[in-house]
């Protein structure tokens, strides 16, 4: 099953995902993250706007791939990878 | 009197209490996160702080408990959602250009700039006003919101845009308060509820105008005559105007008071039509926020400013100008703020008035408090983060 990871900035807000190793069933980026809203529901109003794509500034990579299809989330996450989501860092 | 202070900060919520006639902080909440307005509901006490997650997207904060815990409440456009993109002029800009075919995108939340609250008869009913420039309502306290799109579709934003392309021109500009989201779009920082009649609600939206309902939210129109835009080629033209800050009094309600980006603008025949009531020669004429009494319509009180390439305090010092008298004279108080060295700012909702209390937070940290009407000012901190916000609980 697939691994997700993100930055403990999350956690502040959804102190379930942390202390634990977050996998879930296989899928699109689209279907995992709905997985981890399941977990912790309200999770993908932080990372998704409200038409479902990444929010601006919110990188998303399976593996060490950053995906591109930040609208529809289609990219198929295999069943060993490692989605990992983290801040799109502009300096300062 | 109110006995509670709510202040949205950059890095956070500040809520003052008053015991034994002292005002005192409470530890920080929303700690680290912008909050750009915070406010209490005066039908049930929640309160409200309006968070501007830097990459996590605007959310509403609720707390039921008196600030013990605080929940999400998220506001979201519905799909289909549409406006026409507006583009910053750059210094190449030519306005001689054939206008070409609108550019559309679909909307999402960039910033939560108000809330309101409905009356007493309609104990869910809340509104917000983000950028770009929808009016969310609610009925079950924040649980779910809905897009008044009477106004989202209105023709001076171009038509229903759920429905197709644009049939009219859209003449909503954008706020600078925009650019911060890689955007240059038009939002609702001012909703005035009628306390008589909560069917009747005025908006004011940088940059486009003062627009009123009449119906609850089913029809709306421009409110903005007699107001003066001295940038634009025709500063009356209907739909240019920058109001910064849009109030009423309570009591009065017909009593309207406009921090206006080119002036100060008083109506007191129900936004029909407004009159500047600027004395550039005291000092009163660029700024931010209004307040007005709650009683006396033509009581008011304004934190001028050095306009309006400058934006900070008129030679270094600070003061809060009042009129008694519809604006026909003000009067500038200094007792108690600092009039060397002051670079403040005071942003539009960062003054509140309540009964005899005063209070306001500038962009360097000094938050003021008035018990006299705004004659003597008591400092409540010089050390916050850039105030947002200030509101009376």
């Amino acid at each position: 099953m697939p691994t997700v990871e993100m930055t403990r900035h999350l956690y502040r807000f959804f102190p379930a995902l942390e202390n634990r190793t977050i996998t879930v069933p296989t899928g699109s980026v689209a279907e995992v993250l709905r997985a981890v809203n399941d977990i912790a529901p309200g999770f993908t109003d932080y990372v998704l706007d409200e038409h479902g794509a990444l929010r601006r500034h919110v990188i998303l990579s399976i593996n060490d791939t950053i995906v591109i299809d930040r609208k529809t989330l289609s990219d198929h996450v295999p069943d060993d990878g490692t989605v990992s989501i983290f801040q799109a860092l502009s300096g300062g | 009197m109110s006995n509670m202070i709510l202040l949205g900060t950059r890095k956070g919520t500040v809520i003052f209490d008053r015991t034994n006639g002292a005002w005192r902080p409470r530890k920080i909440v929303h700690e680290g996160i912008p909050v750009c307005y915070a406010t209490s509901d005066p039908r049930d006490g929640t309160l409200w702080a309006s968070l501007d997650h830097g990459h996590w997207g605007p959310k509403l904060s609720r707390s039921r408990d008196g600030g013990a815990t605080w929940e999400d409440a998220p506001v979201k456009y519905p799909e289909g959602a549409r406006y026409i993109v507006k583009v910053l002029p750059t210094p190449d800009f030519d306005p001689e250009a054939p206008v070409g075919e609108p550019e559309y995108a679909p909307a999402t939340v960039y910033k939560i700039w108000n809330l309101a609250f409905g009356s007493v008869d309609q104990p869910g009913r809340i509104y917000a006003g983000t950028i770009p420039g929808g009016l969310f309502v609610s009925n079950d306290g924040g649980e779910s919101w809905e897009l008044n799109r009477p106004l989202w579709n209105h023709e001076s934003r171009g038509g229903d845009l759920f429905a197709g392309d644009a049939t009219s021109e859209n003449r909503w500009q954008g706020t600078p308060a925009s650019v911060d989201y890689g955007v240059f779009e038009p939002g609702i920082h001012s909703i005035i509820v009628d306390p008589r009649d909560p069917d009747h609600i005025y908006v004011a939206v940088s940059t486009a105008g003062v627009i009123e309902t009449t119906d609850g939210g089913r029809t709306w129109q421009g409110r903005s005559r007699g107001m003066l835009n001295d940038y634009s080629p025709d500063p009356e033209a209907e739909w240019v105007h920058d109001p910064h800050f849009v109030t009423s009094c309570a009591g009065q309600p017909d009593h309207l008071w406009q921090q206006n980006h080119c002036g100060v603008f008083y109506s007191d025949d129900g936004a029909r039509n407004w009159r500047k009531v600027s004395a550039p020669d005291a000092g009163v004429h660029f700024g931010f926020p209004v307040a007005a009494d709650a009683q006396d319509g033509r009581t008011a009180w304004v934190v001028p400013a050095r306009s309006d390439m400058e934006r900070m305090a008129i030679a270094g010092g600070l003061f809060v100008a009042r009129t008694s008298d519809g604006g026909q004279s003000w009067q500038a108080f200094r007792d108690g703020l600092p009039q060397d060295n002051a670079y403040d700012i005071v942003l539009r909702h960062a003054l509140d008035a309540a009964g005899d209390c005063l209070c306001f937070g500038s962009t360097t940290g000094n938050v003021y408090l008035s018990e006299d009407r705004g004659e003597t000012w008591q400092c409540l901190g010089n050390n916050y983060p850039p105030v947002y916000s200030v509101r009376f609980g």
